[in-house]
């Protein structure tokens, strides 16, 4: 019966990402469109609501192109990697007290470990496209995934110190319901680097660089068409909201709240996640593209440093106080 | 400096080269030997008073039809401009009736390379010491250089590149590439004769 | 079943101690503008050897005019540059005018000057656009389209036309401007500083627009000149050379206006050149509005295809113009003088040169058009050897280049 009730919450989590997930699209182009003095998809429904669902009809119903002298194998399986590593995360968020299907205790490191998963399936893609731009894309995500990793892993660091724990529900339960428990004020300096290695982690503008569509095409997905693209791209909307997530999560005081709603309790969860969704399509908007040992350089020389000094203050402090 | 003035720098410094020299709508030529057309030039880049150091136009000329009498079939005009004293001059170097050929101008100006090349590609003027003297506008295997003026307006026959990009695309139709029906590379038979 | 295509890409392969492979970028590519190919010897991604290849738009222009009058080849020119067919009109205008000794009236180079100037503006807006575009910044690229519209509306307004204009004739323009053209106009100018500030605002300040250009792409203007490159490449290395100025054609001459000039010849400074280029731009119109002098905007003696004014003194027109003065003109062999000219005009990309031989005949002897773009290109492998892919691409960004004025 347990195990009925449990394929049933993930039946529901499942749609319920999807959705958010062909919406999230939807709230983007809407938002950048907005940003860029045009309208954004206006044709499909009012004001273009049905976009998303005719996108997602289109690309499943779309040809399925395998080069020819791509490695097969490996070509199928990468967007498939991509989608069920970030998958898998999902399962171990917390939305709300108790709203969470697998409250493991290594919650955090579930996670990080999913993410470096999901990379392998961008660094396959390019390698077994067979195209140099997809190459070249794959090497990039590869070098840019290690890097960032260490500064994302880093900077959470003292988010356990302060919590003293890794799992997700014991990390929002000791930030507490207060506004100035959150870890966004203790941790400010791993916040910012956090939120900056976010965007890297999830490819995103400024750090698109395995996908810069102006220098690689479009980089590790070039070959890709029709559903297996949408795959890629689902697996990085995502990777989006599980990142907005743990941001949420451990700096924000996850589904804390001026006052707890009734009926809904992950509303101020969902909130939060949208908050940093618009952050991620408005940083789109802004921004242009890093170059690739730019990128290095960050991560490398500012990133990783300023990571560690946050582990020692925020060590050093808490031993002082405690 | 006035350009007549720089002719008659030009005539004392290489007597020799010098064939003759004109002005037209307050432009004035001189009509050079090209033996020695990479040291006129350099000379007109370096000497102080003259320092022509842009070169504004390279570019070969077909004079078969021209009623001018005395002039070679080919020549290469060099227009010379000094950015600093602000005159310009226009060098035309006559290079000869069959194989053409002339210095390379490349160690002067980087900037002469492609010119060069498109000058080859058009007339078939070869440049000596250009480092990488190909078509660079035609492909490689382009027959004949269109500017001519014997080359005609329209050819006989297509570029053999397209020939193959035909007869490619009718096989790959022969695949089933063609769901549709459109028939690839099929030309209409009559259109010459049209024109 | 046979296999049609079975080419192998040959993805990198150990060679010695160096992993170079080759990379074609192009003809399709989102940054090479049209259809440049660039052939890439890389090592990572740093460029080892970089081969531009051009010819795929070769349309054998100057072959072409040798067979058309001139008033017919001057339609070619719509179609060299076409981000910026106005003034290749002018340029082309210009140098026939200066070859056959045809006058134009004071309104008409006012006119062409304004024009031109619009043009300027319009081309440097898509080169910004896409520029940015190029270097990652999307919005940029739209704002630009936004103010590069009215401008395309006026053009609309004043020719018909939205791309290839073929306003400006031999002699003089096709038509005059209208007082609601001009109010139009004048509504475009008082918005548009603000807009060029917005767009500096969104990129100028931005930290990572800095790190991408600023010490890439560098040209000296001893380098730079030896290259050949022209216009804002060769200003923004600091190389004081604008044709408006040092052989003012149109109303230059009488209009007042600032040369930006650069120094460091990186992207930065090319693209600073543009932006400032843009103010000037707008100060020209102004004046040209301003200063605008009555009178007939065609010359007296302009040959056929403009709407005369008054009989041409060149042909002896019988009663019916159009008919027998135009077959008169291509039967009758030496209407014009002979002789050689190169003029050079300031088009947006750099400095286009026409070199015309005249025959006495109604058609060129010999039409060499020294496009700036062609030049820029083959600048291109020196420039971005040794540098990065994405280097690369900001750079043919940066040098500002069109195919269609590339390869004629």
């Amino acid at each position: 019966m347990d195990i009925l009730l449990t394929l049933v919450w993930i039946v529901v989590l499942f749609v319920v990402v999807m959705l958010h997930v062909a919406y999230a699209t939807y709230f983007e182009r809407k938002i950048i469109g907005h940003m860029q003095v045009r309208l954004g998809p206006m044709r499909v429904g009012w004001h273009g609501l049905l976009q998303p669902i005719a996108d997602g009809i289109k690309s499943f119903f779309k040809e399925d192109i395998i080069p020819e002298h791509a490695d097969k194998p490996t070509f199928l399986a990468a967007p498939i990697i991509c989608l069920v590593a970030m998958m898998t995360t999902l399962a171990v968020l917390p939305f709300a007290k108790g709203w969470v299907l697998a409250d493991i205790d290594i919650g955090l490191l579930f996670i990080f470990a999913m993410s470096s998963l999901a990379s392998y399936g961008v660094v396959l893609a390019g390698w077994s496209s067979n195209s140099k731009y997809s190459f070249l894309g794959g090497m990039r995500s590869m070098a840019q995934v290690i890097s960032y990793e260490i500064s994302m892993g880093l900077s959470l660091v003292g988010v356990m110190l302060l919590a003293g724990s890794l799992n997700l529900t014991a990390i929002v339960e000791a930030q507490g319901d207060r506004f100035l428990g959150m870890y966004l004020l203790p941790q400010c300096i791993g916040f910012f680097v956090f939120f900056i290695s976010m965007l890297a982690e999830t490819n995103r503008v400024p750090f698109d660089l395995p996908e810069a569509e102006t220098e690689l095409v479009s980089g590790y997905c070039t070959e890709y068409s029709g559903m297996r693209y949408a795959i890629f791209f689902m697996a990085e909307y995502i990777g989006m909201m599980v990142m907005a997530s743990i941001a949420t999560i451990c700096f924000l005081g996850g589904w804390n709240g001026p006052f707890p709603v009734p009926f809904f309790p992950p509303l101020w969860f969902v909130l939060k996640i949208y908050l940093f969704m618009f952050l991620f399509i408005w940083i789109r908007a802004t921004l242009p593209r890093y170059r690739y040992d730019q990128l290095m350089g960050l991560g490398w020389k500012v990133l990783i440093p300023l990571a560690l000094a946050n582990i020692v203050l925020t060590a050093c402090l808490k031993a002082i106080l405690d | 400096m006035e350009q007549v003035a720089i002719v008659d720098r030009l005539r004392a410094e290489f007597p020799d080269e010098i064939l003759s020299s004109y002005t037209n709508q307050g432009q004035t030529a001189v009509i050079v030997r090209p033996g020695r057309i990479v040291d006129i030039l350099r000379w007109l880049r370096d000497t102080d008073d003259l320092r022509m150091n842009h070169l504004r136009a390279l570019c070969g000329v077909d004079n078969v039809r021209r009623k001018e009498p005395g002039l070679s079939r080919f020549e290469v005009v060099y227009n010379l401009y000094s950015i600093p004293l602000r005159h310009e001059i226009r060098v035309r170097a006559e290079v000869g009736d069959k194989d053409p050929a002339i210095d390379s101008v490349v160690a002067l100006w980087t900037g002469a390379d492609w010119l060069e090349r498109e000058t080859y590609d058009l007339f078939g003027i070869r440049f000596d010491n250009h480092p990488n003297l190909r078509r660079v506008l035609l492909p490689d295997d382009w027959v004949g250089h269109p500017l001519c003026k014997d080359y005609p307006l329209k050819g006989k026959e297509e570029w053999a590149g397209m020939t193959e990009l035909l007869e490619k695309i009718k096989e790959l139709d022969q695949h089933g590439f063609d769901p549709e029906g459109h028939a690839h590379g099929q030309t209409a038979p009559d259109q010459e004769d049209d024109l | 079943m046979t296999r049609p295509i079975s080419k192998s890409l040959d993805i990198p392969v150990p060679d010695g101690d160096s992993e170079r492979y080759s990379l074609r970028m192009g003809p399709q590519h989102p940054a090479t503008h049209g259809v440049l190919r660039v052939d890439l010897e890389l090592d990572g991604e740093t460029i080892i050897e970089c081969t531009p290849q051009v010819g795929y738009l070769h349309r054998g222009f100057e072959k072409l005019a040798e067979n058309k009058t001139y008033a017919q080849a001057l339609i070619l020119t719509d179609r060299l540059d076409y981000i910026a067919a106005m003034a290749n009109n002018i340029g082309y205008c210009v140098a026939v005018e200066r070859l056959l000794d045809i006058s134009v009236p004071l309104r008409a180079q006012y006119l062409r000057t304004m024009v031109g100037e619009m043009s300027r503006i319009s081309s440097h807006l898509l080169w910004l656009a896409t520029h940015a575009l190029d270097i990652g910044a999307m919005t940029v690229f739209l704002y630009c389209f936004r103010e590069r519209e009215i401008l395309l509306d006026l053009f609309e307004e004043l020719c018909g036309a939205r791309l290839t204009f073929s306003y400006p004739r031999i002699g003089g323009v096709r038509q005059d401007v209208t007082s609601a053209f001009v109010d139009e106009l004048q509504r475009f100018l008082d918005i548009f500083p603000a807009k060029i500030e917005e767009y500096e605002t969104l990129i100028d300040t931005n930290r990572i627009w800095l790190k991408r250009t600023v010490g890439v792409g560098k040209v000296t203007g001893e380098q730079a000149l030896s290259l050949g490159l022209t216009g804002a490449c060769l200003r923004g290395s600091g190389v004081d050379y604008d044709i408006r100025k040092h052989q003012p054609y149109g109303a230059y001459a009488l209009v007042d206006f600032e040369v930006p000039l650069g120094s460091d010849g990186d992207i930065y400074a090319r693209y600073r050149c543009r932006m400032e280029e843009m103010h000037q731009s707008v100060r020209i119109i102004q004046q040209c509005i301003d200063q605008l002098p009555p009178g007939p905007i065609v010359g007296p003696d302009a040959p056929d295809l403009v709407m005369p004014n008054k009989p041409r003194a060149r042909i002896e027109a019988s009663t019916n113009i159009y008919g027998t003065g135009l077959i008169k003109l291509i039967r009758d062999r030496n209407l014009y003088m002979s002789g050689d000219v190169y003029v050079a005009t300031e088009v947006p990309k750099g400095e286009l040169g026409f070199y015309f031989i005249s025959d006495g005949n109604n058609r060129p002897y010999r039409m060499h058009i020294r496009s700036p773009s062609f030049i820029h290109i083959s600048a291109l492998a020196t420039i971005a050897k040794g540098e990065l892919i994405a280097d690369l691409i900001a750079n043919i960004g940066s040098l500002d280049v069109v195919l269609g004025e590339s390869d004629r």
